[in-house]
């Protein structure tokens, strides 16, 4: 393995216990984790992560013996055949026991080793991790490829003040984590590790060991300009949790327990939308899923009644289990949803008892797409999904926090949750596109299909339409279920033109906004054929020219220069 | 009939001898077909029978038309962007800036391979591109795949 010598941070030069001083604004535990030396990670990892089965079964053996013992003191002759009685019979407990110590011995130490040899790295230009004691593995990721960074806190590990920090990779699974981190550490890091990826300031990393040396080596006036704003928001950052660490560890665990899922960050903490306790019941029991349960539970009614046997109660009664999980569930990870914009990206935080909290950079968000099922029309309710590079298989049913940006909300909300995840898309006019895009039809800035496709679209073609606007790629269809897909420019993978034999009678086609895989599909059917050929020929245009003017992989690296 | 032409487009035919690669594998399944369809014949499953024979005549009809699809395929190395088109009934074109590309492959079927013919697939980001153009000469494919790869690295976009 290479171990590059990084200039930049000096790793050498920066010892660990340099003192942040308050120029430097980078917290001495950060400073410590960032100075691309081997790490390891919170103690308690072990533990954390398999230690307790381990407790549980050892708990599960001792009080077993523990009848085994009040049986052999109290004998009521229950010779069964199990090892127990048999190791008492044939006079070989010493025996057992040293074994059952050597497997202790040997799983505790394996934990410890695993841990010991659990090591990451984080210089300016990669996170590192190695893991593994026999099978070892090396896991390389490149900062300004970040598609996101997500801090998760199982219920467990918030208990002991620990964080899984997960820095998500384009790719299946391809994400690098540290689980577990000191729940501190894991916010400071991340803003670390952001601010390194973001290609901005930089520099001002390396000040860190110039200044701890009292060389005021920041000179150039852009560099000393961002630093000390930096430094002002950092130093508004550590003076929040400042306030905990003076009280016992227990008041300390309370506090951060206790505190928003949105860590005091560089950003306004505000989050800008607010998910009433009302609303979060009322879309899920008006969603898909209650349709569904309402016709499996009207047909299971229809079936007993008709036929009069209960026989189906032994199916349906699984499924009910398994909705009622489902609600709560989505109902446990709505709760407490936050979501604000930071200088690097905005972060959205869910969950009661499990936290999650993650910050998605500027440019990360390949298409988004604006819903609103037939249910939720009446109360004007929205819901916000979006696609994304990065797809972890391993979360399972948490999944789908991933790609649903904004569980539910009404037209403002969803004005505010598209102006924090696209910020070249604002102002009065984009407003009106959004709007018009979500819920109107006819002839307002969108290129509508034409009336003969009333034979394909006989409900939505006065809505099924395009529109291109500065910065992104807007489609609009569903006359029912009413959607709104937005496609920004710098994103788009290719784009496609087809037309079938029917679309041709009709003189029309569809386009295909192509992007990265995920829940949202970018087509658009049954628009007028010349309209969709000049569609084609520009945005095939426009993909070339934003693809060259996108910054965003480094996306404060033009603050710099500017 | 509308077709759809994109205007000011001279589109790059590929190899007229993809013909044969195609006609091959078509008359691979029609044979399959045909020899269900006696099975069938022999032991008196006349709706399979007639099933059978319904999807050998489609592919008949879609062997006769093999020359003309295959004449439709068409392909142009455009400033920034490499333009695809292909299909006569269902028509399809696509755009991709070239700094989209992830990777290239080059393919060669077994028929094709005996014909000197290869494929190049034009990988990007998205999976539903699927920029996939056959019945290139080998030569040609592996220029037009280095052609690709430089191009892509000196306009090399991010994701």
């Amino acid at each position: 393995m290479t171990e590059p010598s990084t200039p930049a941070t000096g790793p050498a030069s920066v010892p660990a216990s340099v003192p942040a001083s308050g120029l430097v604004g980078v917290p001495k535990v950060v400073a410590h984790l960032t100075d691309g030396e081997w790490h390891r990670l919170h103690p308690a990892t072990p533990l954390l992560k398999g230690g307790f089965a381990l407790i549980v079964v050892l708990g599960y053996v001792a009080s077993n013996l523990r009848e085994r013992l009040l049986g052999l003191f109290l004998p009521r002759f229950d010779n069964g055949g199990d090892p127990v009685d048999y190791v008492v019979r044939n006079g070989i407990i010493l025996q057992v026991l040293g074994v059952l110590a050597l497997l202790l011995v040997v799983l505790i130490g394996g934990f410890f080793v695993s841990w010991r040899m659990h090591t990451f790295r984080i210089t300016s230009e990669v996170v590192e991790v190695r893991s593994g004691v026999l099978f070892r593995t090396n896991r390389k990721a490149q900062l300004d490829r970040i598609q996101g960074i997500n801090i998760v806190r199982p219920f467990i590990a918030r208990l002991f003040g620990a964080a899984k920090l997960e820095i998500s990779q384009a790719g299946h699974d391809a994400n690098v984590q540290l689980s577990y981190l000191s729940s501190v550490a894991a916010d400071e890091l991340r803003r670390e590790i952001l601010r390194r990826a973001s290609g901005t300031r930089v520099t001002e990393a390396s000040t860190a060991g110039q200044s701890a040396t009292g060389s005021a080596a920041v000179a150039q006036s852009a560099v000393a300009q961002s630093a000390v704003d930096q430094s002002a928001i950092a130093q508004s950052a550590i003076d929040q949790p400042a306030v905990a660490p003076t009280g016992t560890l227990l008041d300390r665990r309370i506090t951060e327990f206790r505190a928003p899922e949105l860590d005091p960050d560089a950003a306004p903490p505000e989050s800008v939308v607010k998910i009433h306790l009302g609303r979060l019941f009322g879309s899920m029991f008006l969603g898909t899923g209650t349709v569904i349960a309402v016709l499996v539970i009207i047909g299971a009614a229809i079936w007993i009644s008709v036929t009069g046997r209960l026989f189906v109660l032994v199916f349906a009664l699984p499924s009910i289990i398994g909705f009622g999980g489902y609600y709560v569930r989505r109902f446990s990870k709505s709760l407490r949803y936050t979501i604000a914009g930071t200088p690097d990206g905005v972060r959205i935080g869910f969950g009661l008892l499990s936290t999650s909290n993650e910050t998605l950079p500027p440019g990360r968000i390949h298409s988004i797409e604006v819903s609103q099922s037939l249910l939720w029309r009446p109360a004007g309710w929205w819901q916000i999904r979006v696609n994304r590079a990065s797809q972890t298989s391993s979360r399972g049913s948490a999944n789908q926090a991933n790609t649903t940006i904004l569980p539910v909300g009404n037209l403002a909300d969803v004005t505010a949750v598209l102006k924090l995840i696209l910020p070249e898309f604002v102002g009065e006019e984009a407003s009106s596109f959004i709007e018009s895009g979500m819920t109107s039809g006819g002839s307002d800035g969108f290129t509508n299909s034409p009336r003969r496709a009333i034979w394909l679209r006989p409900l939505s073609w006065r809505r099924n339409g395009f529109a291109i606007v500065p910065g992104s790629l807007l489609l609009r269809k569903g006359a029912i279920w009413r959607r709104l897909i937005i496609v920004p420019q710098p994103r788009l993978q290719s784009v496609g033109l087809h037309q079938g034999p029917l679309l041709r009678r009709l003189r029309l086609a569809s386009i295909q906004l192509h992007t990265v895989h995920g829940p949202i599909t970018a087509n658009l059917g049954a628009v007028d054929q010349v309209a969709a050929l000049a569609f084609f020929t520009e945005v095939a245009e426009v993909a070339v020219r934003s693809g060259y003017a996108d910054t965003s992989h480094r996306w404060r690296s033009g603050e710099l220069s500017a | 009939m509308n077709r759809l032409e994109l205007p000011g487009v001279t589109w790059r035919r590929v190899s007229p001898r993809l013909v044969w690669v195609e006609l091959a594998g078509g008359a691979g399944s029609l044979v399959v077909l045909l020899a269900a369809g006696v099975v069938m014949f022999l032991l008196q499953v006349w709706i399979a029978v007639v099933v059978l024979a319904v999807l050998a005549l489609v592919s008949i009809v879609n062997l006769a038309l093999t020359p003309r699809r295959v004449r439709s395929i068409g392909y142009q190395l455009r400033g920034d962007d490499l333009l695809f088109r292909r299909g006569i009934m269902w028509q399809r074109f696509v755009a991709v800036p070239y700094g989209r590309m992830q990777l290239v492959d080059i393919n060669r079927g077994p028929i094709a391979r005996g014909l000197g013919l290869s494929e190049l697939k034009f990988v990007t980001a998205a999976a539903a591109a699927g920029v996939t153009i056959p019945g290139l000469t080998e030569a040609e494919a592996e220029e037009l795949r280095d052609h690709l790869v430089s191009v892509a690295e000196s306009r090399r976009a991010g994701l």
